[in-house]
């Protein structure tokens, strides 16, 4: 019980953490009608960011500089690529991400070689106890910020009007610019919010007990894209719900890894995955996305 | 559209050209380029295959490398005699072959109900989970796939007709190894999944693909059973690569799962971009340059600037050309929608248009 009971807890602290990336996913998709699969690569930005820079001016200003190098990053992406597309398909704007990804991802990975990186978080390796169940520092560190991180967002894109903007431009792209919202504006934050958020997310992937940052780190983020999915690509509810879920499930599948033996070893990468496209058989849409009618 | 005279009389003579110089070319190239070449075409053929479902009919795919694993494995599985602890079932190599591309289009045909239904960024996120399973399988199915080792290829013969080194064969004083007779193969099956896949484009699949993609109500509307079209061309895509699959598996000798991940999978995506969506040529022309470009920068890193030996903290030649062509991708989606085999249309029309042979006619859209 108190075997398990650390698995959830781990598993939800991890859930927060795919739910900040998948969040940002979701919203650049609600602002620019844009899957963004460079979104792994962003992620990577800040992270690389944070590992280099902790040493030279310690962790907090790295973690800022991180964080606000990805987002110039995530809105340099949107400036120079995605807003001068002329192409309508949105197949085709995906996948000009992907080059975008193979471009930064390669020389991501070759500055990072074959080195792991610290992050020089202040947590360490502690370990907490609660009763008789323990969890890492870094765990409940990030349960407690992604949170916070996810209610000033929600809050925001309720009650400012950046939010409003935001919400209109998602609702109908036409009308919202007739009304004055600036979509151009409404996307470059968008981009430059998901960056910031990835890179928050990265500090997270690669402390304790993770050994640091290294060239598969861009890998692990990518488990973020099945838990946008899952929850539906246009939800913000769905990107926390689907973040939760995948979480979960992975932790515990790797923590009951001797029960699935029959599966094969590592089933709780794949999980994530595997868990996706059971939903999607039985909701094409995902779980709270909206389903497109059409009316002929 | 009447063409002028010059290009009428020009097009047979570089068709024959070309024809000449593949038949020519395993008798000069070294290995190392026949190999690239091999590569080259088994790639055109899935890039063949992806282009019909991703550039014809509009449905994002990352998940081609999984269908090119199960041909290759399928393959090998079917064709190899039973080891000691590896499973084989020592079928003749074509049946073996026929029945990979028919085990990649099932699989493809398996995943109909969310191919069917799914489009745009779902689809393409849920084909992605299959390289996911796909590795998965790959690295612990050991009877089957033989684990991070991979498995050896059993050389393909055709009528007793052995594609391996032996027994020797001397042709015109050029010894002929397995790859130089893997190429003529190679040329032939490219050519017949080139024809098959323009046929398909040409006729009536390839409208109410076309029409599915840039319009779907329409195209229900007009009568095309729309799911029905998405999954048969996810399994005719999915058959292409299990084809090159069987060709690669060829051309290496060995199959390894680490090669089937997601750097192929985005290969693939960027070779249909670069060389032009909804075309059989542009897939052609995608694929040479993805699948060459990092071979001759290795070949050449030496009289590159900016390339340097690996290990010695510049651009590798493979990463130099992951970038490349990565910002090749770019620069296509933002400059050239129709891809490079759209530029070179545009150029010939454009010279067309400066040195008229006729009276001008507006010409319509070139196949």
């Amino acid at each position: 019980m108190t075997h398990f009971a650390e698995l959830l807890l781990n598993g939800v602290s991890m859930g927060a953490v795919y739910a900040l990336i998948a969040l940002g996913f979701v919203i650049i998709f609600k602002a620019s009608e844009v899957v963004n699969f460079a979104h792994a690569s962003l992620l990577l930005v800040g992270g690389f960011l944070v590992a280099e820079l902790h040493g030279r001016i310690g962790f907090l200003p790295a973690l800022l500089a991180g964080a606000a190098g990805a987002a110039l990053a995530g809105a340099f992406v949107e400036f120079a690529v995605i807003r001068r597309s002329r192409a309508a398909d949105h197949s085709v704007l995906a996948i000009v991400t992907i080059g975008v990804d193979i471009i930064l991802a390669t020389e991501l990975t070759r500055r990072i070689g074959t080195r792991v990186m610290a992050m020089g978080d202040p947590w360490g390796d502690a370990v907490l106890h609660l009763g008789p169940v323990s969890i890492a520092e870094t765990r409940v560190v990030a349960l407690i910020v992604a949170g916070a991180l996810i209610g000033t967002f929600l809050l925001a894109f309720k009650h400012t009007g950046w939010g409003v903007a935001m919400r209109a431009a998602a609702e109908d792209h036409e009308t919202a610019a007739l009304m004055g919202v600036r979509l151009g504006r409404v996307s470059l934050s968008a981009w430059a919010v998901a960056g910031a958020l990835a890179a928050v997310a990265a500090l997270f992937l690669t402390v304790f007990p993770t050994p640091g940052l290294d060239r598969t780190t861009g890998l692990v983020a990518l488990k973020a894209f099945p838990a946008a999915i899952l929850g539906g690509l246009d939800s913000t509810t769905g990107a926390l719900v689907g973040g939760l879920i995948i979480g979960v499930t992975e932790a515990l599948m790797s923590g009951y890894q001797g029960e699935f033996a029959f599966l094969g070893r590592g089933i709780g990468d794949v999980a994530p995955f595997l868990v996706m496209i059971i939903v999607l058989l039985f909701r094409p849409a995902g779980l709270f996305g909206t389903r497109e009618l059409t009316r002929v | 559209m009447s063409e002028p005279r010059a290009s009428r009389l020009a097009r047979p003579a570089l068709w024959t050209a070309a024809a000449l110089a593949v038949v020519v070319v395993p008798f000069y190239l070294e290995a190392f380029w026949l190999m690239a070449g091999l590569f080259a075409m088994s790639a055109a053929v899935g890039a063949i295959g992806l282009n019909l479902l991703t550039g014809a009919t509009g449905q994002l795919s990352m998940g081609h490398a999984f269908f090119l694993a199960v041909g290759a494995y399928t393959y090998v599985l079917l064709a190899s005699e039973p080891g000691s602890h590896l499973l084989g079932f020592g079928l003749p190599t074509p049946l073996a072959a026929v029945l990979a591309v028919a085990a990649a289009g099932a699989a493809g045909g398996l995943f109909s109900p969310i191919a069917g239904r799914l489009k745009g960024a779902y689809l393409g996120i849920a084909t992605f989970a299959l390289i996911f399973l796909g590795q998965h399988v790959l690295f612990n199915a050991e009877p089957v796939t033989g684990g991070y080792n991979g498995r050896a290829v059993p050389p393909f013969s055709l009528f007793g007709f052995s594609f391996a080194d032996t027994p020797e064969l001397v042709v015109l004083g050029v010894p002929f190894g397995s790859l130089e007779r893997l190429w003529y193969l190679a040329v032939v099956v490219l050519l017949a999944s080139g024809w098959f896949a323009k046929g398909v484009l040409a006729g009536r699949p390839g409208l109410a693909m076309n029409t599915i993609r840039d319009h779907e109500t329409a195209a229900g509307v007009m009568g095309v059973p729309v799911a029905k079209y998405r999954a048969g061309v996810f399994v005719l895509s999915s058959m292409y690569a299990g084809l090159a699959g069987v060709m690669l598996a060829l051309a290496f000798q060995r199959t390894v799962p680490e090669y089937f991940g997601i750097m192929l999978a985005l290969d693939y995506l960027a070779m249909i971009v670069i060389g032009g969506l909804g075309s059989v040529g542009g897939a052609v022309v995608g694929a040479a340059l993805v699948t060459l470009l990092p071979q001759v920068l290795t070949r050449y890193s030496d009289a590159l600037p900016l390339v340097a030996q690996p290990g010695t903290g510049g651009f590798s030649p493979a990463e130099a050309a992951r970038i490349l062509y990565g910002s090749v991708v770019v620069a296509v989606v933002l400059f050239l929608p129709a891809g490079l085999l759209g530029l070179a249309q545009r150029v010939r029309r454009r010279l067309a248009g400066a040195f008229p042979h006729h009276p001008s006619t507006p010409s319509g859209s070139s196949s």
